[in-house]
């Protein structure tokens, strides 16, 4: 079948047009190009011969009733001939169709589109952190009224999450904190060794591992895996209307679901970290040997020396708080999925940024108030 | 063009999950022009059939042809080409859900056919209003519509390219009663306009009497039964008598006088 098409000519009656070929959809394209630019100066009627259209789709007579209408807009009388029945449905079809369509606002200059986009960016943040606050409220109270009434605590799904953050993170977070203590340590005694000073590698080791990258390196990797997984699980929850129904059947989504994840993460966390400053250790204790010939005894030795029970106990006590704001945000993030599955990656992608952010934040909070108490 | 040419004519068919067996030896013709109406009990694989013709479940064994071509031998392009042919409305739309019902619309005439946007914006308004959508519901989001509205968009989308093939799965279904009478009448009207082919699974025995042609009952694997709603009505086996006999189906029929209103149309 042949592409659709039309010629103009002038007859004796006046300008004709005749169409012809496929009409439809594949070829509206070249036939709206064509039609638009059809010149109706000159013309005072205008008559469609528009049997040889062998093919005519709501496209075609769409395009064929809009330079109907343009047409007698100009005051050309068009008239319509030897027009198929069928293709006379179609346009009567398409006609209804025809209605203006509504006005889309005008889209702001670019300078105020960027200050719009900003205020409402500062007012998202404002509207983000009040969420947060009064999440952080909300949980606070669930968590008192469990400890006031443990029963309330769902023991199943707390022992399944703990194990999927903390036992499944194992792995994953042991080779993490071993690849850098390894890296720490070359990078160290690299430096160390100008000023003949190798040896107080195993201090650099000590401290920053204890203090600061294991748990860091802990609290992303687990905001990574964990704090998303709570965001997409949730929230996928959420658009199937399954937080919805558990609220109808008189089950509080902050017990069945909130509080299992939160305390799950407040006690996998220390233990992770304990495990991560392990492998960072051996990492940075292997590769001393390797490279600088500290033997593992003297290693321990000089581990003894260097670091305090505060080194560590600095790290272990910020894991179960980093561990409760990656739930807490993964936690309110799912909550906050509405509707659609896009809004559910955006939520997870949302997760994982404000974890990550506010770990590091309170991180160096903590370190404020260390050097403030002398530890 | 010859008007009871078969448009889709399935032989043999095999379908399965795992141990599972969905058909077996399903035999089916679907004639160009007539709206034909799918039931079966749950879990029949009445929209398991829909999605295997469709080219989204892979048989296990039989012959599929829609428009005379095997789809399963058909190279790649070929059967692209034969896919814009056909139009699908899924159970709850399946609009895509970052895209305002306008775009979704579009997507198909963007990227198949690259129309200039002038035009996409033009016929996209086009078929929100032949759908029977309000005309500011292009600029909507999925999640922003109900049920009906989702469904009524699905169509639209579906009959995006002006295909000659509509398959819709459970279009009534979580309609109200009005909602789903208007829908019948829209695609009724549609399929008369656009001389569509319609392939329609239902469970909503208003729909099957008001706009199926012809209706194919799906039951022990297989086809058992194709005809028109006098032919189920007049049938004896026990699951089409319960089906079309039911308290449910003498309140739709209105019995005796739905008999007659078969009679008139036939």
């Amino acid at each position: 079948m042949a592409a659709g098409g039309f010629s103009t000519s002038q007859e004796r009656g006046g300008w004709v047009l005749r169409g012809g070929g496929r009409w439809d959809v594949e070829h509206s394209a070249a036939l709206d190009a064509a039609l638009r630019a059809l010149e109706p100066a000159g013309m005072r009627s205008l008559s469609f011969r528009l049997g040889e259209i062998e093919r005519l789709d709501t496209a075609g007579a769409w395009l064929l009733h809009r330079t109907l209408r343009q047409l007698a807009a100009a005051g050309i009388a068009c008239d319509l001939a030897e027009l198929r029945p069928e293709h006379q449905a179609m346009l009567e079809q398409v006609a209804i169709g025809d209605r203006p369509a509504p006005a889309v606002p005008e889209p702001l200059p670019p300078l105020l589109a960027v200050i719009a986009r900003l205020g409402r960016g500062a007012l998202d943040v404002r509207r983000e952190a009040e969420q947060l606050l009064g999440f952080f409220g909300a949980v606070s109270a669930g968590l008192l009224r469990t400890i006031v009434q443990p029963r309330r605590l769902r023991f199943t799904s707390f022992v399944f999450h703990l194990e999927r953050v903390g036992l499944n993170a194992l792995p994953i977070v042991g080779l993490i904190s071993f690849l850098i203590g390894v890296v720490l340590a070359y990078q160290g005694a690299v430096q160390l060794q100008r000023f003949g000073a190798q040896v107080f590698v195993v201090n650099l080791i000590g401290v920053s591992v204890l203090r600061e990258i294991g748990i860091l390196l802990t609290a992303i990797v687990v905001a990574g895996r964990s704090g998303s997984a709570f965001a997409a699980q949730i929230g996928s929850m959420m658009v199937h209307q399954e937080v919805d129904a558990m609220r109808t059947l008189g089950l509080d989504p902050m017990d069945m679901l909130v509080l299992p994840r939160i305390l799950a993460l407040v006690i996998a966390l220390p233990l992770l970290c304990f495990y991560a400053d392990l492998m960072g250790l051996l990492g940075g204790g292997m590769m001393a040997w390797l490279v600088l010939d500290i033997s593992p005894g003297l290693f321990i030795e000089r581990l003894n020396q260097s670091v305090t029970v505060w080194s560590f106990l600095v790290g272990m006590i910020k894991a179960p708080v980093f561990g409760f704001v990656i739930g807490l945000i993964g936690c309110l993030e799912g909550l906050r999925v509405g509707g659609s599955a896009e809004s559910v990656g955006r939520q997870t992608t949302r997760a994982v940024v404000a974890a990550i952010f506010l770990v590091i934040v309170l991180d160096a909070v903590f370190s404020i108030f260390f050097s403030l108490v002398g530890v | 063009m010859n008007a009871d040419a078969v448009i889709i004519r399935v032989r043999g068919l095999k379908t399965r999950f795992g141990r599972q067996v969905v058909h077996d030896d399903l035999d089916l013709d679907v004639r160009r022009g007539e709206v034909i109406g799918i039931v079966g009990g749950s879990g029949t694989g009445k929209s398991v059939l829909l999605r295997t013709i469709v080219g989204l479940n892979r048989p296990a064994a039989g012959r599929i042809e829609v428009f005379g071509q095997d789809l399963a031998v058909l190279p790649e392009a070929e059967r692209r080409r034969l896919e814009r042919r056909w139009g699908v409305l899924f159970q709850d739309g399946a609009l895509f859900s970052s895209l305002t019902v306008a775009q979704n619309i579009q997507v198909a005439l963007r990227e198949h056919l690259h129309l200039p946007q002038p035009l996409q914006d033009e016929i996209a308004s086009l078929k929100i209003v032949l759908v029977g959508l309000p005309a500011d519901a292009g600029g909507k989001f999925p999640s922003e519509l109900s049920g009906g509205m989702r469904k009524r968009a699905g169509l639209a989308r579906a009959l995006a390219l002006d295909p000659e093939l509509l398959f819709l799965d459970e279009p009534t279904a979580g309609l109200d009663p009005i909602g789903a009478a208007a829908f019948d009448q829209l695609i009724r009207r549609l399929q008369r306009s656009l001389n569509l082919t319609v392939f329609m699974v239902t469970h909503d025995l208003d729909s099957l009497h008001a706009i199926c042609d012809r209706i194919a009952v799906l039951a022990e694997r297989r086809v058992i039964v194709v005809g028109t709603m006098r032919d189920m009505l007049a049938h004896p086996h026990p699951w089409i008598r319960e089906y079309f006999h039911g308290p449910r189906a003498r309140a739709a029929l209105g019995a005796p006088a739905g008999l007659a209103a078969v009679d008139d149309r036939s």
